[in-house]
C-alpha cells in the first residue's frame, strides 16, 4: 500500500483514500486535427514505462480533487506530488535512482535486486 | 463426489525430470539435437523402467543451452509459456526451426511461473470463445504432444453468483458459450455444494451463493511443466532457448523492416521478431518505436500450507474477488486482484490479498485457520478491452503477442499456435484475426472485462 501526499490537503494519507486516475499530461486532441487516429492515441496509447511515470490521483475519500504525482514504476517510490494544471516537474528518466531500466543485469550496490530500498531513504510505501 | 483423476500424483514431477506419457506409450527413445549433438531421451514407460533399473543415471539435459548464432529466421522475445509455445508450433507446424527464444531471466520465471494455473474457455464473445476453446482443445492432448506431463487436470471451474446481477450475467455467458459449442452449465446452490463440498451455501453470509456456472472441461495444469515441456520439445526440434540474455534494443533496417535485436550477448539478426514479453511488452515495443495500448499492473497470488486433498475443483467469484484451487502438492492456490496503479515492482499491496482472504474465509469456513505460506506478484499487461493482442504491427517483420492481462496461462497452447501461424504466414490465423493491434483505432473491441475473475 502506498502513502500518498495530497497537495491540496497538504497531508500524507494511505492509498485507500485515493483513486488512481491514469497517466497524466495527456492532452485531448482538438477537433480540427485528424480525429480518428489522434483520439485513439489519446484514449488508449500509454507510455507505461519502466522508470518515472507521471500519473493522476484523485483524493476520493478526502477533498475529492485530482492532482498529479511522479512515481518510479519499479520501486513504486514517489518523487513528486503537484497540483493539477502545474507543469511536469523536471525529473530524470530514472528518477536519479540509477535503476537498470530493463530489470536485468547488475544493479548498483545501493539498490536491492528488486529495485527497492534505494539509498536507504523514504520509499513512500 | 469423485475427485477427477490428476496426473502426476506419482510425486516425481517436482524434479522436472519425470513424466511418462500419461497413456504409457512406449515410443522410440531418442531425438537428436540439431546443434549440440546431445541426445534427448523420450519419456515412456520403457524409459522409466530402464532408468529405474540403473539408478536414473541415463537422463540427459531437457533442453540445450547453445551459444547464439549470428542470425536466425525468427527471434522470439520472452521464454514464457506463450513464447516457447510459439517457437514449438513454428517448428512443428510451419517447418521453421531456425529460431531463438531470448529470455532476460530464466525460463518461465515471469508470469508463467507466477500464475494460478487455471484453464477455462467460458468467455462471452464469439472471438474469445474461439481463441480460448482452441487452447482448451490443445490442452487436452498436450502431454502426449509434448511427450511431457503438463499435469492437465480438467477438474471443473465453478464461477459463483451471489446476487441477481451475477446470475443474469452468468446465464448470459452460459447461453453464449453453448451457442459457441463451449460447455458451461448452471448449478443450483445445492448442486454447487455437491460439486464442491467445502463451499458454504448458507443464506446467513454477507454474499450468499445463489448458484454457479460450471465448465467441466476447465481445470488446472502445472505451470512450470508447461514452460519446461515446450522448451524441451522446441529444443528437440532445433530451437535455441537463450536464457539470461536481455534484449536491449530492436534494430530496424533503412526500409523500416526489423533487422534483429540488440542483446546483452551482442547483436542477433532476424528476419522476423515476435515480442511475447507479457508485462514488459510496452518496454520492448518502445525499442521499435511502437506505442502500445497497454498498462502493466501488479497481480498477486498466495498459497497456503499444504494439506490433504480436500478441494476437488476450481472455484471463482467475481463479486467477492476470490478464486481458489488446490495444487497436487496440497497447497491452496489463491488469486487476488490487481493493484490500482501500474507498476513493474512484481509485488503488490497487503490490502489486496487481505481482501481476497476475507472472501475465501467466508466462502470456505474450513480454511479459516489455514496459514498462508507464500505470496508473490507478477506484472500483467492489461489492454483497454481486456482482450489480448495477437497481431502484426506497423513495423514489417515485427509481431506482438500480449495483453493477456490477468488470465493468459489458460490460453498458452492456443496463443502459441495461432501466433506461430501469424509469424510464419505474415497474416493472422482466422482465430486471432480479430485480436489485432488496430482494433483500438477502428473501435472493434472485444470487451471481455466481465469475463475476468479478478478486478482489473
Amino acid at each position: 500500500m502506498l502513502l500518498i501526499h495530497c497537495p491540496y490537503c497538504e497531508d500524507e494519507r494511505p492509498e485507500p483514500e485515493f483513486r488512481h486516475a491514469g497517466e497524466a499530461h495527456i492532452a485531448r486532441p482538438s477537433a480540427e486535427l485528424d480525429a480518428g487516429r489522434a483520439v485513439a492515441e489519446s484514449l488508449y496509447l500509454r507510455t507505461n514505462t519502466r522508470g518515472v511515470v507521471f500519473e493522476r490521483w484523485r483524493h476520493v475519500h478526502g477533498c475529492g480533487r485530482f492532482f498529479n504525482a511522479a512515481r518510479h514504476s519499479v520501486s513504486d517510490r514517489f518523487l513528486a506530488f503537484y497540483k493539477a494544471g502545474e507543469p511536469k516537474p523536471d525529473i530524470a528518466a530514472d528518477g536519479g535512482l540509477a535503476l537498470d531500466p530493463l530489470g536485468a543485469g547488475a544493479t548498483p550496490a545501493t539498490v536491492g535486486a528488486d529495485g527497492r530500498n534505494v539509498d536507504g531513504g523514504e520509499t513512500g510505501r | 463426489m469423485t475427485i477427477p483423476a490428476r496426473h502426476g500424483e506419482c510425486g516425481h514431477c517436482s524434479s522436472g525430470q519425470g513424466g511418462a506419457t500419461p497413456d504409457g506409450r512406449t515410443v522410440s527413445s531418442i531425438v537428436r539435437h540439431s546443434d549440440a549433438g546431445r541426445i534427448m531421451r523420450r519419456f515412456s514407460a520403457f524409459a522409466l523402467a530402464r532408468e529405474a533399473m540403473r539408478g536414473h543415471s541415463g537422463w540427459t539435459e531437457q533442453w540445450a543451452s547453445p551459444e547464439p548464432r549470428k542470425t536466425y529466421d525468427v527471434v522470439i522475445v520472452g521464454a514464457g509459456g506463450h513464447g516457447l509455445a510459439t517457437a514449438y508450433y513454428l517448428a512443428k507446424e510451419h517447418g521453421i526451426t531456425d529460431i531463438a527464444v531470448i529470455e532476460k531471466g530464466w525460463l518461465g520465471g515471469g508470469n508463467t511461473g507466477r500464475n494460478t494455473t487455471i484453464i477455462r474457455s467460458n468467455y462471452l464473445y464469439d472471438e474469445s470463445a474461439a481463441l480460448y476453446d482452441h487452447a482448451v482443445s490443445l490442452w487436452e492432448g498436450l502431454s502426449q504432444d509434448l511427450n511431457y506431463n503438463v499435469m492437465f487436470s480438467p477438474r471443473g471451474v465453478l464461477m459463483l453468483s451471489h446476487n441477481e446481477h451475477d446470475r443474469q450475467g452468468a446465464q448470459r455467458h452460459i447461453h453464449a458459450n453453448r451457442l459457441n459449442g463451449v460447455d458451461n452449465e448452471w448449478l443450483t446452490p445445492d448442486e454447487c455444494k455437491a460439486y464442491c463440498p467445502p463451499l458454504n451455501i448458507s443464506a446467513n453470509t454477507r454474499y450468499p451463493v445463489i448458484g454457479g456456472a460450471l465448465q467441466r472441461r476447465g481445470g488446472t495444469a502445472r505451470h512450470d511443466a508447461v514452460a519446461w515441456g515446450y522448451a524441451r520439445a522446441a529444443s528437440a526440434r532445433g530451437v535455441h532457448v537463450l536464457q539470461n540474455t536481455t534484449v536491449t534494443g530492436i534494430r530496424r533496417s533503412a526500409d523500416g523492416r526489423v533487422a534483429g535485436v540488440e542483446t546483452s550477448r551482442g547483436f542477433i539478426g532476424a528476419r522476423k521478431v515476435g515480442v511475447v514479453a507479457a508485462g514488459n511488452t510496452s518496454v520492448v515495443m518502445d525499442m521499435a518505436g511502437v506505442r502500445m495500448p497497454i498498462e502493466s499492473y501488479p497481480l498477486q497470488a498466495v498459497v497456503s500450507e499444504p494439506v490433504k486433498p480436500c478441494f476437488p475443483c476450481v472455484v471463482m467469484s467475481n463479486t467477492v474477488h476470490a478464486y481458489v484451487s488446490q495444487s497436487d502438492k496440497g497447497e491452496l492456490v489463491i488469486g487476488a486482484g490487481t493493484d490500482q496503479y501500474p507498476s513493474y515492482s512484481q509485488t503488490g499491496s497487503l490490502s489486496i490479498f487481505n481482501h481476497t482472504l476475507d472472501a475465501i474465509a467466508e466462502m470456505f469456513p474450513i480454511f479459516r485457520r489455514m496459514r498462508m505460506l507464500r505470496t508473490w506478484g507478477g506484472i500483467v499487461d492489461v489492454t483497454p478491452d481486456r482482450s489480448p493482442i495477437l497481431s502484426k504491427t506497423p513495423v514489417p517483420g515485427l509481431y506482438v503477442n500480449c495483453g493477456w492481462g490477468t488470465g493468459g496461462f489458460k490460453a498458452t497452447p492456443g496463443s502459441g499456435h495461432v501466433f506461430a501461424h501469424t509469424i510464419a504466414r505474415d497474416e493472422p490465423h482466422p482465430i486471432n484475426a480479430a485480436f489485432s493491434l488496430d482494433r483500438f483505432e477502428t473501435g472493434r473491441f472485444i470487451d471481455e472485462a466481465a469475463a475476468a475473475a479478478v478486478a482489473h
